[in-house]
């Protein structure tokens, strides 16, 4: 049977993508030292872990999606999914290899658990995909696990709430428990952490919530459910609703939780940067 | 949508995009999206005020696009994902939106935030 082995979550700040291709010169750089010198640990989890697929919870910030058709949910379902330009010069990466197969059986049954996913057969993944990707598997190496894209509106709302996307990483978690081949699985939620572009407000950072958050979602997720919305774009920040993205991720792991690493730094570019490696024993 | 309105108030500073924001927005919006296409940023440049005229924007819009007020963009039903699109055709970063926004330098912006981490 598949099962989730754990969780990663990371930032995915486009400014990372043009910094990780000189990830080896600006290890050394006042500015980069304390993003990048927090990742070693999580590659060599992941190194040790040798997971099959990663399904990655994430937001599309308008390079796949607009508004003519917006999805609150949408899972692909392709054997490849691809970068592409997103207007402001990060740099594309390479393709990403699907699982089709197992993507089809997470739709059946999330669809059966009552979430009505969007189905794509083509998909265009931006940074909120990309940069974790390239983090977690430097030089690109990403090609040894194939990818589940899944989704989630973070552009306009009403976006879905805390709950109810730690609901949805649930029923995936279940979707994944249930299907018959021998599978190792990590589930990454991206985004994150406190950030906002937008307004008068642009720079806002809460170090004391985004720590609490940090130490919450390992043990006791259900406390941050109980947030609104709008209480997280407070507190958060308009673009630190991206929280929703690490939510999901927690919910996918159903076993007992172990924390394996966590690093927060502020900042890199407008943002409090985030990670957390998790492990999930059945 | 009187909801993101309260919200809002409870937030100064701070604009949820929304269904009412998104139908305002709409034709900035979709304007700023065809900028991930290389072509189409090109053809912006050439003639501004052509390419706005081809995706439909209305004065306030128009205005808010010729003056590179990312403030009044958003006024106008911009979303920042898309506006970001706009700024990066000139380099602009969102650090230097935010500084517009906030009418600080670039420098006191880069200040501010790493401030709030000590």
């Amino acid at each position: 049977m598949a099962r989730i082995i754990g969780g990663l979550t990371t930032s995915h700040i486009p400014a990372i993508g043009n910094a990780v291709p000189r990830e080896k010169e600006l290890v050394n750089d006042p500015y980069w030292k304390p993003f990048f010198a927090a990742y070693p640990p999580a590659r060599e989890w992941l190194r040790k872990a040798k997971p099959d697929v990663a399904i990655v919870f994430y937001n599309d910030h308008g390079l796949n999606f607009f508004l003519d058709k917006m999805p609150t949910f949408a899972i692909g379902a392709a054997f490849q999914y691809r970068h592409a330009d997103e207007g402001w010069g990060i740099p594309t990466i390479p393709p990403f290899q699907g699982d089709p197969e197992l993507s089809w059986h997470i739709i059946d049954s999330v669809v059966r658990d009552e979430f009505d996913l969007t189905t794509c057969q083509e998909m265009l993944v931006d940074h909120g995909f990309t940069v974790p990707m390239s983090l977690f598997w430097p030089g690109n190496t990403y090609t040894e696990v194939k990818v589940i894209p899944v989704q989630i509106n973070t552009v306009q709302h009403p976006l879905p709430s805390p709950a109810r996307c730690f609901k949805l990483g649930q029923a995936i978690g279940r979707a994944v428990a249930s299907y018959p081949k021998d599978l190792k699985v990590v589930v990454l939620g991206t985004g994150g952490l406190s950030h906002q572009l937008d307004g008068e407000r642009a720079g806002f950072i809460n170090k004391k919530f985004d720590l609490m958050c940090l130490d919450k979602i390992v043990n006791e997720p259900e406390a941050l459910t109980r947030l609104s919305i709008h209480e997280l774009v407070k507190e958060a920040g308009a673009q630190g609703a991206e929280f929703i993205l690490w939510l999901a991720m927690r919910g996918a792991l159903t076993g007992k939780v172990t924390k394996i690493h966590s690093s927060y730094h502020v900042a890199v570019s407008n943002t409090a940067t985030g990670l957390l490696v998790l492990e999930n024993a059945a | 949508m009187s909801q993101a309105v309260d919200i809002e108030d409870q937030i100064p500073g701070t604009y949820i995009f929304d269904g009412r924001a998104a139908m305002k927005g709409y034709a900035l919006n979709k304007m700023c999206y065809s900028f991930n296409n290389a072509e189409n940023r090109a053809e912006f440049l050439k003639d501004e005020d052509a390419y706005c005229t081809k995706y439909g924007l209305n004065d306030e819009q128009r205005k808010a696009i010729r003056e590179r007020n990312v403030l009044a963009m958003i006024h106008a039903g911009g979303c920042i994902y898309y506006l970001a699109k706009f700024a990066g055709i000139f380099g602009l970063t969102v650090q230097d939106v935010g500084a517009q926004q906030t009418g600080l330098s670039v420098e006191e912006f880069k200040k501010r935030l790493k401030a709030q981490g000590e």
